[in-house]
């Protein structure tokens, strides 16, 4: 029965009715009470922000480097009225249009970062995590001194590099989605990497191996499979730093020409001016939109994130009954790379729960 | 997990037993912990030295257009950016080892003079940006986990969402629009008013901290217009990292309010909120001393933001002014300096986790 032994062991048991393997569907079930809120709230303004992206050019008043229509120019700085709702910019366009368009450049920065930062940095940290050695030790080495360093600076750096500073839309938003993936390879490198090192003593890949099946194969379809748990998580809690992180490339003149596309970030920076001489309008609506996009996919990462640790989720008795809860989130600012475990990260791989987070030994 | 990973075949277990065996040592802990920042300030000076190299030299970026190309190689030429990258590299990294790093390109000044003199501006935006952070974080964190999954609770916790999700600089830019545009309160930007900036001028040692050359001479209008220039920015880069001390401290406290020494107080009568403020509170602040280190990181990255919303003359507002001119040697030292910062801060604060919880040494 050789078929029978050939499959993989790391089948599940038991197959999930398909509404529930379906990631957040699952997790909404789930929720009860104040998480619920949140979790709905987050998705409602992640799916606003979502649709606006998409149907940017019919719902956009006007064009994003638009600065005249049939009745003449906009005018510069013109405060609020029926013509322009949110009024029009130092530069004379209009600011409703440019929040609106903005969600598009910022939802193609986001898609593209985040998903080049999976590739690369699951790819990494599966070769690395499953061969160990000498490269692992660098790898780790340099990750951990790039995770630890300021990543806007970086960024900028990355920016300047790529694009030199200025560039069209796409070479604006491929620059600034590259400068991002950097800074973001390290994450993800750290938390499969872990996970990839304990699944690599598991019973089913040593079985794979005396079966004969090859390197590529183990790594790909028995180790791979099982350490993504987190990657949504990451995946969301990232899209907003993402977010922010273009803004702040923006914000300091890195980013991506007016003309081009519309950006957040910069638009806020040519508000800097404005905001002295009392203009408010042209800083406060990209500036809400901003808040508000990450605001929302926060609070989805959030409430997955606390949806996954059992400890967390909204039972009041049980939570306060298991005590004290390590610090496993992997939110903004998390205890990821913080590392409870100090040195132990780097040197032994017994400081990783099973998420693949570290915790103190 | 710890007996399936003892129990891999291969080299791991031998390596494993060795360090096991020196297990113990405080000593040997700092050590291996001190050797760690070499290679990781190595790191990023590299990276950002190749970096800067590809995005072209900073003669070109002066006078690109202005002067014939014959004369601008030339210039090229003599100040030695066609070299070999590798030779330029080596002859760099020789001059930090000995502790030079050079002379700015653009305005021709020592970069140890330029770090110190931004460098403190920023350290003074960054601790007052921190006394914020303690002073909004740990209080509300303390309320939050007091009124657990209560409206007090959910409110807080979308105060700290919201201090993570509003870009320093966005709020930077409401704050100037409230508190100085509008209500006229405070000064829209920069780090003093020229009247003061001349007094201190003049002191004979003065050390770069206005708050402490202020404080030398002897003139509270001096020390009320550098501290009420302090506040805004403060405001704007504190809330970014209130944030994450709120959460932190009421992830704490509900930990440690389910303790078992916590029920025993609780059982002997003590109330509520001593319970809180006398047995579960001290605890909880612990964890909070190994994330300053990350802390550190996000408070220079936000310093860039927020030095550019208010002017303030710092080691970031003066980053992206190198880095616009391709000023290589400021822009080089600059980033040696904050992984430095960076890397001690995480080195002093793992020496001090250790220190109080001898589990992380081993």
């Amino acid at each position: 029965m050789s078929t029978t032994a050939s499959t993989p062991v790391a089948a599940p048991v038991q197959k999930l009715r398909l509404r529930d393997r379906i990631p957040v569907v699952h997790q909404l079930r789930q929720s009860v009470g104040l998480q619920r809120g949140m979790l709905v709230t987050g998705l409602v303004v992640t799916a606003i922000f979502v649709l606006t992206a998409i149907f940017a050019p019919l719902i956009a008043p006007y064009g994003f480097a638009q600065l005249r229509d049939v009745d003449g120019p906009f005018g510069s700085q013109q405060p609020p009225s029926a013509d322009h709702l949110f009024g029009t910019t130092v530069g004379g366009y209009d600011v409703l249009s440019r929040v609106i368009w903005g969600a598009q450049t910022a939802i193609l920065v986001i898609i593209i970062a985040v998903v080049l930062s999976i590739f690369a940095g699951v790819l990494l940290g599966l070769v690395s995590g499953y061969f160990g050695g000498w490269l692992d030790k660098v790898l780790v080495v340099v990750c951990d001194a790039i995770y630890s360093f300021p990543s806007l600076l970086l960024a900028i750096v990355m920016a300047i590099a790529i694009s030199g500073g200025q560039s069209n839309l796409w070479g604006g938003v491929l620059a600034a989605a590259l400068s991002i993936t950097v800074v973001f390879i390290p994450q993800y490198f750290r938390v499969i990497r872990a996970e990839t090192v304990r699944i690599k003593a598991e019973a089913f890949v040593e079985s794979a191996k005396v079966l004969g099946a090859s390197n590529s194969r183990i790594m790909f379809r028995h180790v791979l499979r099982n350490a993504t748990r987190t990657l949504p998580l990451i995946f969301t809690l990232n899209s907003s730093e993402a977010l922010l992180t273009l803004a702040g490339l923006g914000f300091l003149g890195f980013g991506i020409e007016p003309t081009a596309a519309a950006e957040w970030g910069y638009d806020l920076n040519k508000a800097l001016s404005d905001v002295t001489s009392g203009i408010w309008w042209t800083s406060l609506y990209p500036g809400l939109a901003i808040v508000l996009v990450v605001l929302g996919i926060t609070l989805v990462g959030e409430s997955l994130n606390d949806l996954a640790d059992p400890r967390l989720r909204g039972r009041r008795r049980v939570a306060q009954s298991a005590g004290v809860v390590a610090e496993t989130s992997v939110v903004p600012g998390g205890t990821l790379t913080a590392g409870p475990g100090g040195l132990a990260g780097l040197e032994d791989e017994a400081t990783f729960d099973e998420h693949g987070i570290e915790v103190k030994p | 997990m710890t007996s399936t990973t003892t129990a891999t075949t291969g080299a791991d277990p031998v390596r494993k037993r060795s360090t096991r065996s020196s297990g113990g040592s405080l000593g040997r802990y700092i050590l291996i912990r001190a050797l760690l920042i070499i290679p990781t300030v190595f790191i990023l000076v590299s990276v950002v030295f190749l970096l800067m190299r590809s995005t072209g030299d900073p003669i070109t970026a002066k006078l690109g257009g202005q002067v014939p190309p014959d004369q601008l190689a030339e210039r090229i030429h003599e100040a030695g950016f066609d070299r070999p990258l590798i030779v330029q590299y080596l002859e760099y990294m020789g001059g930090v080892f000995t502790g030079d790093f050079g002379m700015t390109i653009t305005d021709n000044r020592p970069v140890t003079e330029v770090l110190f003199t931004y460098g403190s501006a920023t350290a003074e935006l960054a601790f007052y940006a921190l006394l914020v952070a303690f002073a909004v974080g740990i209080p509300f964190g303390l309320i939050a986990a007091y009124f657990r999954d209560k409206g007090q609770d959910a409110l807080l916790r979308v105060f700290a969402i919201l201090c993570y999700a509003t870009p320093v600089f966005f709020a930077g830019l409401l704050l100037k629009l409230v508190f100085a545009v509008w209500l006229k309160w405070l000064p829209v930007a920069g780090r003093a008013s020229t009247g003061s900036t001349i007094e201190m001028e003049f002191l004979p040692n003065k050390t770069g901290f206005y708050t402490i050359d202020a404080i030398m001479t002897g003139d509270p209008a001096v020390l009320g217009d550098v501290l009420a220039h302090a506040v805004l920015p403060a405001i704007a880069l504190g809330l970014l990292t209130a944030g994450v001390f709120l959460r932190l401290v009421r992830t704490n406290v509900i930990g440690t309010l389910g303790t078992d020494y916590v029920d025993a107080a609780r059982s002997r009568g003590v109330a509520e909120s001593r319970l809180l403020r006398k047995h579960a509170y001290r605890p909880a602040l612990i964890p909070i001393i190994t994330v300053i280190g990350l802390q550190i990181a996000l408070l220079l990255g936000g310093a860039v933001l927020t030095e550019t919303t208010f002017e303030w003359k710092g080691l970031g507002f003066q980053l992206v002014e190198y880095i616009q001119a391709r000023d290589f040697v400021a822009v080089q030292g600059i980033v040696a300096l904050l992984a430095v910062i960076v890397a001690l801060t995480n080195f002093i604060v793992d020496i001090i986790a250790a220190l109080i919880d001898p589990r992380v040494r081993y």
